[in-house]
């Protein structure tokens, strides 16, 4: 069968790729684009480590289909620092040691940026429930809530 | 809490951000699905749907003949190796057993055991090619409960395996691989002597390390047979051996190159899909790449041990312990190998106790073979120990905290495993946990405490560590441990304290299996503290170079340069002309005084500083539901010294937090036909974020003199308390005491509407 052709911006650049039917987003930025930041931790939806942006909504990758994409601005782990200079939620989660193996760290950065553009001052509990669909064996979440809430407090007074 | 306080050092006890962080909160860190080679395959592994069965066998030729295909490999493309317990890995290996669990041969041991693999030039044709393999099962009866496992009329897994350790020695095979014992004095006379006896009975479940990066590796064979392995892993090292022994290939045929590893808590110390991508790169001349999806790690990676256990103590009326005994029955999965002698020789080890036996049973059924979790086998016998203490406590009438206290092992208390304790730091911790504001803080209704302790040996074992000085005296520090939490930070800390730079010019590497010298795994709490000792002597070795280079430049000897802060100075008495030179001044010139400077150090590292921990847990229930919610946890840890203390208290957050899931959440459930029903993250329910409050650390430090800044290791300890603490309190704030593991709503509820009825 033949391959779907997509049109679409990823981290705002134009770009164009072919998929199969069964691709999915996470499977294309990983294989076909050459975006490995985003990670397949389950495939299934409930471990966030490919965590991205579809027109602004944060989803799993692993449930988007690359054939759903036509027109549509994706953003994923590599956007969020621009021209080299890291985000304030990149920078935090360096200073405050918030990732230990780094797996699921692209998947909650992407989520996190997505609860402080929403809300810019979140409390532990909304901060806890934002992130509950994004798994973290290592740290036990206390590292990764800090340095949220840390980042909140940076982007608010920036 | 660090030890910021007491400043001794000028980098080790801070907080740098470490060296690799940048590439891991951008997403440009390379973990091992993130490779690609030209003209890679896409691989795919067949697994057995059934329990037990026998293969009569295997037909791949209407996969062959898919276009695209390029290989399918069976059993048949290994060799059958024969039975025998050799060192290797983290414990004594049977190659023969690990040959088979990475593909089956002649039965199918577990539902998800490999039968076959294919490789070919998609994954959605490797992936249709599975769907055409025909294979022949016998479908045989299954066992998958330990207990039931031990029965006599038992489904047998092994035709000859007969349990070693019992005398006379049996006939019949049975599915008990072992039995091992430890004894300490005369237990039936202590338990005489005891005015106060415990004995309850205890199970755990098998949990899964859950790692979320799952398995993933490419090999490339070239014509010659020189292989190249890309893959994540806890020991690049170990992945050359196993993939070497189960090929018949030469250690330097083999070069293995670690990826970043996306935790392993134990579950990354063996081989699944490397030797898979050896064999069918070998077949296919060409690169081939195979990652597990979520749903194989369940069904074929991991877990640790499920138990059964026994346990009895005995005491005097003044808390003084007299006498203890424990049975362990421990799940090893498929193949043996369950960590049920650490189970025997961990969980007394905290108390001086005069009269002790442990006896462990290492079984096997129709699971998954177990692999190493974090602290193998001390978090399972240690709840059952430390729930039996609480109960003990109760019954005396004493805080928990002061019946640890009077007990505790100390230097020169005598373990139950033997040896006789050096300098240790129980009693630090009982201390800082009795002072902490979290043992006094008011309870609310519903709420309760629990409190419980945990003990692990840390291991020392084999590491090469290698510095080269560049030109413009900035260095890099080469080891061969895979960096799991943060192990590169530690290691430039170290390097730069020693050499007296600053941190910012030290930079850390982990070295593929062709440039640095063979290093043990990394396991068993020992890259900071075995590692991270041959990086110190590596540095010191520099040092001495320096010193030397500074020496013939200014034409005087050794003996008269001194080296401060990264800089060389005439000793005193002998400043006539010379004026101090720098670490970079002496690289620039090191053309003239004898060429590259390059330290190194290769050892095999003893005096490993054993390591307890104290943990308290507040947890609240919902005597409607069932539901235990944990509120507020502290953790208490010796570690000896904190290299770089973020790291080391993240270690005991996210321990406590897996131990946390152990005792609440995680369990594997089995349909009767033995296949497993929750192999996903959705039902297979470890904690998320919002189950959790924050997990505070108190870092007690009594320093291992054996090291040169004294650590001890952290990795391990932290999850040996959770599991008692979490169901001590459960049972102070329900008045209700479940001893079998997970304390899930379901299970709790039922507990308390029988305590009601």
């Amino acid at each position: 069968m033949s391959k779907h052709h997509i049109s679409l911006t990823v981290n705002g650049d134009p770009t164009e790729f072919l998929c199969e039917t069964e691709q999915t987003l996470l499977d294309v930025l990983r294989d076909e684009l050459g975006l490995t930041g985003s990670k397949e931790g389950c495939g299934s939806g409930d471990c966030g480590a490919c965590s991205v942006r579809v027109d602004g909504r944060l989803v799993c990758a692993c449930l988007v289909l690359g054939a759903e994409l036509n027109g549509a601005a994706v953003e994923t782990i590599e956007g969020v620092a621009k021209a080299g200079v890291l985000h304030p939620l990149q920078q935090v989660f360096l200073n405050e040691a918030a990732l230990q193996c780094g797996i699921c760290t692209p998947g909650i950065i992407v989520a996190a940026k997505a609860l402080l553009e929403e809300n810019a001052d979140p409390s532990e509990e909304e901060i806890r429930f934002w992130l509950a669909g994004n798994l973290c064996r290592c740290t036990g979440y206390d590292k990764i809530v800090r340095a949220v809430q840390k980042a909140a407090a940076v982007m608010r007074s920036a | 809490m660090g030890n910021e306080g007491k400043q001794q050092f000028k980098w080790v006890g801070t907080r740098p951000v470490r060296p690799d962080g940048v590439d891991k909160v951008t997403g440009q860190a390379n973990y091992g699905a993130d490779f690609t080679l030209p003209g890679m395959l896409a691989g795919r592994v067949l697994r057995s749907p059934h329990a037990h069965a026998r293969i009569k066998s295997i037909d791949a030729s209407r996969a062959l003949a898919l276009p695209g295909v390029r290989a399918v490999i069976t059993a048949a493309d290994f060799p059958e190796l024969p039975s025998e317990v050799v060192a290797g890995g983290e414990s004594p290996v049977n190659y023969r057993h690990i040959s088979e669990n990475v593909i089956a041969r002649h039965k199918a041991l577990y539902e998800g055991q490999s039968v076959a693999a294919v490789a070919a030039i998609s994954a959605s044709i490797a992936e249709a090619a599975l769907a055409l393999i025909t294979v022949d099962y016998e479908v045989l009866p299954h066992v998958i409960d330990v207990r039931a496992a031990m029965r006599p009329d038992a489904p047998i897994l092994h035709e000859d395996m007969i349990t070693s350790g019992v005398e006379p020695k049996p006939t019949k095979a049975s599915n008990i691989a072992a039995r091992t014992e430890f004894n300490m004095g005369d237990v039936e006379q202590g338990f005489k002597d005891s005015d106060v006896v415990i004995e309850r009975e205890y199970t755990t479940q098998p949990v899964h390390q859950g790692y979320i990066e799952p398995h993933a590796a490419i090999a490339s064979m070239a014509a010659d047979g020189m292989t190249t392995i890309w893959c994540s892993s806890q020991g690049q090292f170990m992945i050359r051996e196993f993939c070497a022994k189960l090929l018949h290939l030469e250690d330097a045929q083999l070069r293995v190159i670690p990826a970043e590893i996306g935790g392993g808590f134990g579950g990354k110390t063996t081989v699944y899909l490397e030797p898979l991508a050896v064999a069918l790169s070998r077949k296919t001349g060409k690169p081939v790449k195979l990652v597990m999806s979520r749903d194989e790690v369940f069904r074929a990676s991991g877990p640790t041990s499920g138990a059964h256990m026994t346990v009895k103590i005995g005491a005097k009326r003044d808390g003084t312990l007299v006498a203890g005994s424990l049975e362990l029955a421990y799940q090893a999965g498929a193949f043996p190998g369950s960590p049920a002698v650490p189970g025997c020789m961990t969980a007394f080890a905290p108390y001086d106790m005069a009269n002790a036996k442990a006896v462990g049973y290492d079984v096997v059924s129709n699971r998954a073979k177990c692999a190493a979790y974090r602290a193998p086998g001390a978090p399972i016998s240690s709840f059952a120990v430390e729930s039996a203490l609480d109960e003990l406590a109760i019954e005396l009438g004493m805080d928990p905290l002061a019946l640890r206290l009077k007990n505790a092992a100390k230097e020169g208390t005598r373990a139950l495993y033997g040896p006789k304790f050096p300098i240790i730091g129980f009693v630090e911790t009982l201390e800082a946990a009795k002072a902490h504001p979290h043992y006094s803080a008011p309870l609310k209704a519903n709420q309760g405490r629990g409190v419980a302790s945990g003990f692990w040996f840390n291991i020392g074992g084999q590491s090469t560590a290698a510095i080269h000085i560049n030109e413009d005296g900035t260095a890099e520090v080469v080891t061969g441990s895979p960096d799991i939490g943060g192990s590169r930070a530690s290691m430039a800390m170290m390097a730069a304290e020693v050499l007296g730079i600053d941190l910012a010019k030290v930079k850390p590497l982990v070295g593929d299996t062709a440039s640095i010298g063979y290093t043990f795994l990394t396991g068993g709490s020992r890259v900071t503290f075995a590692t991270g000792k041959a990086v110190c002597e590596a540095a010191n070795d520099i040092v001495e170079q320096l010193r030397a280079r500074a020496a013939k430049l200014w034409k005087c000897g050794i003996e008269d340069v001194i080296w401060k802060d990264g800089v060389a100075y005439p000793a005193q008495g002998q400043t006539d002309a010379r004026t101090q030179l720098s670490l970079a001044e002496i690289a620039a010139s090191a053309a003239r005084t004898g060429g590259p400077i390059t330290g190194k150090a290769a050892l095999n590292v003893g005096g490993a500083g054993a390591a307890f921990g104290t943990h308290i847990c507040d947890v609240e229930v919902d005597p409607e539901t069932g539901r235990t919610s944990v509120v507020r946890y502290t953790v208490v840890q010796d570690v000896g010294r904190a290299i770089h203390p973020s790291y080391v208290e993240g270690q005991m957050q996210g321990g406590a937090v897996q131990g946390i899931g152990w005792a609440l959440n995680e369990e594997y459930v089995y349909s009767e036909q033995g296949q497993m029903q929750n192999a996903g993250f959705l039902d297979y329910r470890m904690p998320v974020a919002s189950d959790l409050p924050m997990i505070d650390t108190v870092i007690v430090e009594v320093p291992n003199p054996t090291h040169p800044f004294g650590v001890r290791g952290v990795g391990e300890v932290p999850i040996v308390p959770p599991l008692a603490a979490v169901a001590n309190a459960v049972a102070r704030a329900s008045g209700v005491r479940v001893n079998d593991l997970p304390i899930s709503p379901p299970r709790l509820l039922s507990a308390l509407q029988k305590a009601k009825a």
